[in-house]
């Protein structure tokens, strides 16, 4: 037993890695309020007005500044700091706070690319160095590529794929550095590749390859630390180093890779055991309790990555992901809230509103109702949460879960996924309208089956030819994320982040759709309605009209509810007989983060009447202005998608107008509890909630220079609302707000 | 009462998640159809009973419906209000309605001017939970002017639910000009003061939202030029019903 793991309660944990069983054994389930809560310290308040100077200049620039020779790893650059003598928490991607780092491994060009749109220029000799010498990931895709793949990349039909950049939305355990110090989880690695000889094909050599790495990545991760001044192969021994270690971990992650997301699990409960022990010995305070919080926090927010502006198109406002995922229920019934629970959520307070670290609930009904009605304030007041199920998810993953990006569980240090952004449905309905010509190009880009010719639509031919150009996505669609991965392993590895993981793992394929509620009400619309084509000279098909009505998607009406129900459902099916790389299991997600309104940009006239250009809902969201019966009708449509089906997750944005919520601060949030108890009581799986008025909105567009920490949450992240493209600001105002009362 | 031939409601329209008529969501019914004329009506579009865009639906298709929000409703201590339009046009509908929510343990809350004929709509009071009465005003001719009504009915349904021991809330629309004389609101306080069913009285501010509804069925809407009340103008109406414990 380690000195440092003295008053612990042992248990399994000790004798292997097993960081959930340390929480079980440890933790103090708290029921109170947040009185206890404590305001942000005077080094707090000095150091946040510092990085909110550096945020302002950032905002003008648009980056603050930029490596350009030197590509990170995880001891390339640093230390660096904020100021040095009041940071609890320290630690930078590279030498100075809010630069950028380059990681050319994903790709040359967007590196490029990036530094060129904010005026800079990359190095010779690096440039050099990645065209001519090291593949890059990027490099690697292009050359297996078919031609249909690159085809169907163009048109948008598979669109955001991580073909030229890092795929991420994995999770290290960032925990087992605190608990256990590098020592322990190098020998681990070196016996878990000492065990692993049976039979050289492959996949055995492939994971030799990958231990080996990330035996490496963990000492430099030492070294790094030891940069700073730290010694971290032996585990922390109180609070202020197991925050720092876990963040530490998380740094080496963030800077080796540049992953789209880059997720930090569920580290508050954890952390919780370490203040509550060092509380209870009077070693820290309240105040420095909430400190050492608010510090770990601010460096979270100040993660960066270096994009291109077609990236951040996609996924605008600068995410980075870094999701925390909060409370919860044990399998063995006892509530995992504890007072870190409440304290990270008091940081939005301390240090303002702002959209990361991503701080997601993990809602259950059975959870004390005090710490309900907090989330829900904090909510009404910030904006800034979402909220997942987690009595819909803990019956497939446990009670050691994170969330990566927006809505994909993944067990800690047991399972990873490979991203797979999406596909456009309501492209793909259109294709088999069209006979797999683009409605946009008219160019023939899926297989060459009998175009529809009729004059009316009929719903058994439609449904008939979808779902033969669904099979066809499918195969396609799969076969491409294989090139992806396949590829991303052998150029740009997550070493330090797979050496956080058990040896054994489970690996998801994650697909992803968009255009749900598009085709949901576009079928509705041919089944009840009648839908008549416009075919151009060429007969293409190019616009539709609708004579009489029909029911539409978000208004709890199971004729259209259930058409959305079944093409989740036959799609994932689909995705399910696709031989897939390394034997990864296909796993589907209705998310569009911000990518709706590109995807509407690329996408013709549909027949539920949407014109061409216009963006797609966001999400599994119902298409604006078609869900009438207010909002919990919209949320019940939602919540009857399959997470059976959908098991990478089923985002919905719901946006309300205080004064909707009731009359008084203490009704609003009671209000906002029982709707969230009510939609996930119902299966509901994800939810972000946005409470304020239009009005605020608009204004902000004006004059953003007043709203420097307004925050939205959008599909399955927040947002700095100024961060915003115009087009998507006017998106989320153009929205359903709901405001009945 | 046969039941043979199902009564068929005609309604405005439903919203799912209401937070400010009664406690908790609540799954709101707007009837269609009302007697009174309130010239800051903000849905003079549920006036016509006989309108085309009114949905008919018997009870059962809408406790269809309403059943698919039950897990809101008990999350919140929530449940059915019925609004309008006046509901109470329809009695025999509501009356219906409201019992058949209560069988199964849904909390009723109806939305009225009581503006009705007490004798033929009191088979409604032994199936509803809680009543929302406006009252528009305490002087007789305001209320006149306001509504196109007398006043009296009102009153004498707020006494029959003294009587019968049914909790109601007060709402009192505040709007500058009409009904912001203080001697009338001082004798409408005092008076309510004595009505120990009254929970609870709600001062809602004059706000104009409705007025795109005037205009596109085509009706003057004379109140363009009135402004909404200040918080200050509300909150000294407030305190006039405060002091009488209100």
């Amino acid at each position: 037993m380690y000195q440092e793991w003295k008053d612990f309660a042992p248990g399994k944990w000790v004798d292997e890695i097993d960081v959930r069983d340390f929480i079980q054994k440890n933790y103090t389930p708290y029921d109170g309020d947040h009185s206890f809560l404590e305001g942000a310290t005077e080094n707090t308040q000095k150091l946040w007005a510092q990085v909110l100077e550096l945020m302002k200049v950032e905002n003008e620039k648009g980056i603050y500044d930029v490596e350009t020779k030197k590509p990170n790893t995880i001891v390339s650059h640093g230390p660096g700091y904020l100021n040095k003598d009041i940071e609890q928490i320290v630690g930078f991607q590279t030498d100075a706070p809010l630069k950028r780092g380059i990681m050319p491994f994903g790709g040359l060009r967007v590196v490029e690319t990036a530094l060129e749109s904010y005026g800079y220029k990359l190095d010779e000799n690096t440039r050099d160095i990645f065209k001519n010498y090291r593949k890059t990931h990027n490099d690697g895709v292009f050359d297996a590529y078919t031609d249909e793949m690159k085809n169907v990349r163009k048109t948008g039909i598979i669109t955001g794929l991580p073909d030229a950049y890092g795929r991420g939305r994995i999770i290290g355990d960032y925990r087992r550095v605190a608990l256990y110090g590098i020592d322990r989880l190098i020998e681990d690695k070196q016996r878990e590749k000492r065990e692993l000889t049976m039979k050289m094909d492959d996949m055995t050599i492939l994971n030799r390859e990958n231990i080996s790495e990330g035996i490496k990545s963990l000492k430099q991760l030492k070294e790094m630390a030891a940069s700073y001044g730290f010694d971290i192969s032996k585990p922390a021994k109180n609070a202020k180093e197991a925050v720092q270690w876990t963040y530490f971990a998380f740094l080496a992650a963030v800077k080796q890779q540049d992953g789209a997301a880059m997720s930090l699990g569920r580290v508050s409960t954890f952390l919780d055991i370490y203040i509550a022990r060092d509380l209870e010995s009077g070693a820290i305070t309240e105040k420095e309790a909430q400190e050492l919080i608010d510090h770990f926090v601010m460096k979270l927010r100040m993660v960066r990555f270096l994009r291109t502006p077609e990236y951040n198109s996609l996924f605008s406002g600068d995410p980075t992901w870094v999701t925390e995922c909060i409370a919860g229920m044990g399998e063995d019934g006892r509530h995992l809230v504890t007072k870190s629970s409440y304290r990270i959520l008091h940081t939005l307070y301390n240090l303002g509103p702002a959209p990361e670290p991503n701080l997601t609930v993990l809602w259950s009904t059975k959870m004390p109702e005090t710490f309900k009605n907090y989330c829900s304030k904090v909510s009404i007041d910030t904006s800034s949460l979402q909220y997942e199920s987690d009595d819909l998810m803990r019956g497939y993953w446990g009670d050691d879960y994170g969330i990566a990006c927006c809505v994909s569980a993944m067990k800690l240090g047991k399972q990873k996924q490979f991203f797979g952004a999406r596909a456009n449905l309501g492209k793909a309905l259109l294709y088999a309208i069209n006979g797999g010509k683009d409605e946009v190009s008219g160019e023939q880009i899926g297989p060459e089956f009998a175009p529809i010719t009729s004059e009316y639509l009929d719903y058994d031919e439609v449904v008939r030819k979808f779902d033969l150009f669904l099979e066809w996505l499918a195969k396609l669609y799969i076969d491409t994320l294989s090139v992806i991965h396949y590829m991303h392993d052998k150029y740009n590895f997550e070493a330090l982040q797979m050496a956080l993981h058990d040896s054994e793992i489970l690996r998801t394929q994650a697909c992803g759709i968009a255009g749900l509620s598009v085709v949901a009400d576009s079928l509705a619309a041919i089944k009840y309605a009648k839908v008549k084509v416009i075919r151009n000279e060429a007969g293409l098909a190019v616009d539709y009209k609708i004579e009489g009505e029909y029911p539409a998607f978000g208004n709890n009406d199971d004729r259209v509810d259930k058409i959305a129900y079944d093409l989740v459902k036959d799609f994932m099916k689909k995705l399910q007989k696709q031989p897939t790389y390394r034997n990864s299991v296909p796993t589907l997600s209705v998310l569009t983060i911000t990518s709706n309104v590109v995807y509407g940009k690329k996408t013709g006239n549909t027949p539920d009447g949407r014109k061409e250009g216009e963006p797609f809902a966001p999400g599994a969201n119902p298409m604006h202005g078609r869900d009438t019966k207010g909002a919990l009708a919209s949320m019940a449509s939602v919540a009857k998608i399959p997470y059976k089906y959908s098991q990478d997750g089923i985002s919905y944005t719901f946006s309300i107008i205080p004064e909707a919520l009731g009359k008084t601060e203490d009704e609003r949030i009671k209000n906002l509890t029982g709707i969230m108890d009510g939609y996930f009581y119902e299966n509901g799986h994800h939810i972000n909630v946005n409470v304020f008025e239009k009005e605020m909105l608009l204004d902000a567009m004006e004059k953003p220079e007043k709203y420097p920490q307004l925050t939205i949450r959008v599909s399955g992240y927040a947002v700095n609302f100024i961060k915003l493209t115009r087009e998507q600001q006017l998106d989320v105002i153009n929205r359903t707000f709901h405001s009945a009362f | 009462m046969s039941e043979s031939k199902e009564i068929i409601g005609r309604i405005h329209s439903v919203e799912t998640c209401g937070t400010v008529d009664g406690p908790g969501i609540r799954y709101i019914i707007f009837m269609q159809g009302c007697p009174l004329r309130c010239l800051y009506c903000h849905n003079p579009d549920s006036w016509n009973i006989n309108s085309a865009s009114a949905k008919e639906m018997t009870v059962s298709d809408l406790m269809a419906d309403i059943r698919k929000y039950k897990s809101f409703m008990r999350f919140s201590g929530g449940g059915v209000t019925v609004s309008g339009g006046e509901p109470l046009m329809q009695h025999e509908f509501v009356t219906k309605l409201f019992k058949a929510c209560q069988k199964e343990g849904i909390n009723t809350t109806l939305d009225t001017s009581g503006f009705a004929d007490l004798e033929i709509v009191s088979p409604i009071f032994e199936y509803t939970n809680l009543i929302l009465l406006d009252i528009k005003s305490y002087n007789e001719e305001t209320y006149k002017n306001l509504t196109g009504a007398e006043l009296t009915p009102t009153l004498k349904f707020l006494n029959h639910t003294k009587e019968i021991g049914l909790p109601v809330w007060v709402r009192f629309v505040l709007v500058p000009g009409i009904t912001d004389n203080i001697a009338d609101i001082k004798e409408m306080a005092k008076f309510l003061s004595s009505f120990e069913n009254i929970k609870k009285v709600d001062i809602l501010p004059f706000h104009k939202m409705g007025e795109h509804k005037w205009e596109l069925l085509k009706i003057d809407y004379q109140l363009k030029n009135t402004r909404s009340p200040s918080k200050f103008e509300v909150d000294k109406v407030k305190d006039i019903f405060a002091k009488y414990s209100l």
